[in-house]
């Protein structure tokens, strides 16, 4: 073995673990953002919009994550400038969350009770009264343990960011396994650190779950 | 800033196209029908009388399902060629792909076994079917059926989560065009062109699904309730 490995690599994968938390964040946020909107949008009362917010969120559901990530980074590439790996991998993970989320959101408004949007029709309160005072604080209850879930789902997917040479996590372990040599050692313990970010965030959103369950029995 | 899309340059490189994507259907199929099988297993496992094959299954899948697809590839391919454990490129990404769609279908599988009402397990045991019997007719032909909407679904983001095992090089759909890309220089081109494929294939894999669990489960099709 030639190097092996020290504390100053793990140090460095440590490093990259932050970049990995700051992408997850960023991603998370912004696409959190975008994929209000995409929720919005499926439940508007305009047809052509919905369709046209469907059939992008089929084409994001039915492309690998990936090849995304490929589209946007040579798609920026052709503007001539040069993007930081940073702001195409948050881009295509952004666009990644948005349709995600916002499918997942559509979901927990649609399951809030019909007789709730009926109530509030009566009360003559508006579209938009509605939806923020009456649907929107029961479906965000609905919607936490998924939405948790789902962070979990972005966390591993930041990894891919490391092909378009973004230093997170992976990156910074394939960086250093290409001067130890010692594959075992170096991606075991990357994956662990992947681990001690989900794991806790796996457990939350169960724990939310069946708290919610319980609530939902009295009920 | 202007850009002229070129696509044409691409015609010719419609067979290499073509067989990246078999190659992607090949490996899905392998990777469905051997995830499936360890998904079952896992999830007899999950409900087992014997607490350590409670415990080995459950590690399994939150190892799995709590650390990143490409991290473990790059662990079973380089970590392993690196003890002295040497596979082919094809046969480590079908592996990775059987290791990781076996837990989420281990979840999937469980829920399903966990939604059959006991009473059905203890009529059908005073009716004196045996242990396979039971499992067969009664907990799991009907708790594949119930999840089978979600099973589906998983085998196809696998397909999709397929595209990563080309950083080890496997030759399906993604490694081809970043090898057809690196020749022809139209990245942009290439890798909308195989988005579209990706699409195709999610649309083919959805609808085979569909026209398989119409054949699978004949009594959905016939009284169109659910269980």
């Amino acid at each position: 073995m030639n190097g092996g490995f020290s504390l100053y690599y793990f140090y460095y994968l440590l490093e990259g673990m932050g970049w990995t938390v700051v992408l997850s964040a960023l991603a998370f946020v912004v696409g959190g953002a975008a994929g209000f909107i995409v929720m919005l949008a499926r439940i508007s009362r305009s047809a052509a919009l919905r369709r046209l917010v469907f059939v992008y969120v089929q084409i994001v559901q039915g492309t690998p994550l990936l090849i995304i990530l490929f589209v946007v980074y040579f798609g920026l590439g052709i503007f001539g400038v040069e993007m930081p790996p940073l702001f195409a991998a948050g881009l295509s993970l952004m666009i990644y969350c948005s349709a995600f989320l916002g499918e997942i959101w559509r979901g927990c408004v649609e399951a809030v009770p019909r007789t709730q949007t009926e109530a509030a029709e009566c009360l003559a309160l508006t579209r938009w009264q509605t939806l923020r005072d009456v649907v929107l604080p029961q479906a965000a209850r609905i919607a936490t343990p998924p939405t948790v879930g789902f962070l979990v789902q972005v966390l591993k997917s930041t990894s891919l960011a490391s092909v378009v040479g973004f230093v997170e996590l992976t990156r910074a372990a394939q960086v250093i396994n290409n001067s130890t040599f010692q594959p075992f050692l170096i991606f075991g313990i990357a994956g662990l650190l992947y681990f001690a970010l989900c794991y806790p965030l796996s457990i939350w959103s169960r724990a939310l779950e069946r708290r919610l369950n319980v609530s939902r029995r009295q009920a | 800033m202007m850009y002229t899309f070129d696509f044409s340059s691409l015609w010719a490189y419609w067979p290499e196209f073509l067989a990246g994507a078999l190659t992607t259907l090949e490996m899905t199929f392998a990777a469905t029908v051997l995830g499936l099988c360890i998904g079952v297993a896992g999830a007899i496992a999950r409900g087992s009388r014997h607490a350590w094959l409670r415990v080995v299954a459950g590690g399994y899948v939150e190892l799995v399902r709590n650390t990143p697809f490409l991290i473990q590839i790059f662990f079973l391919f380089f970590g392993l060629a690196s003890v002295g454990v040497r596979m082919p490129v094809l046969a480590a990404a079908v592996l990775a792909m059987v290791i990781n769609v076996g837990a989420y279908t281990t979840e999937i599988v469980r829920a399903g076994i966990e939604a059959v009402h006991p009473g059905q397990i203890e009529a059908a045991e005073s009716l004196g079917l045996s242990v396979p019997q039971v499992y067969w007719y009664v907990i799991l032909r009907p708790a594949l059926e119930r999840v089978y909407p979600a099973l589906t679904s998983q085998f196809v983001l696998m397909m999709l989560s397929s595209s990563i095992t080309s950083q080890i090089s496997a030759e399906e759909l993604t490694a081809v065009a970043n090898n057809i890309q690196s020749i022809t220089f139209r990245s942009l081109e290439t890798y909308i062109v195989v988005a579209l494929l990706y699409l195709v294939l999610t649309v083919l894999l959805k609808s085979g699904f569909w026209l398989l669990g119409q054949g699978l489960f004949p009594r959905r099709r016939r009284l169109g309730t659910p269980l």
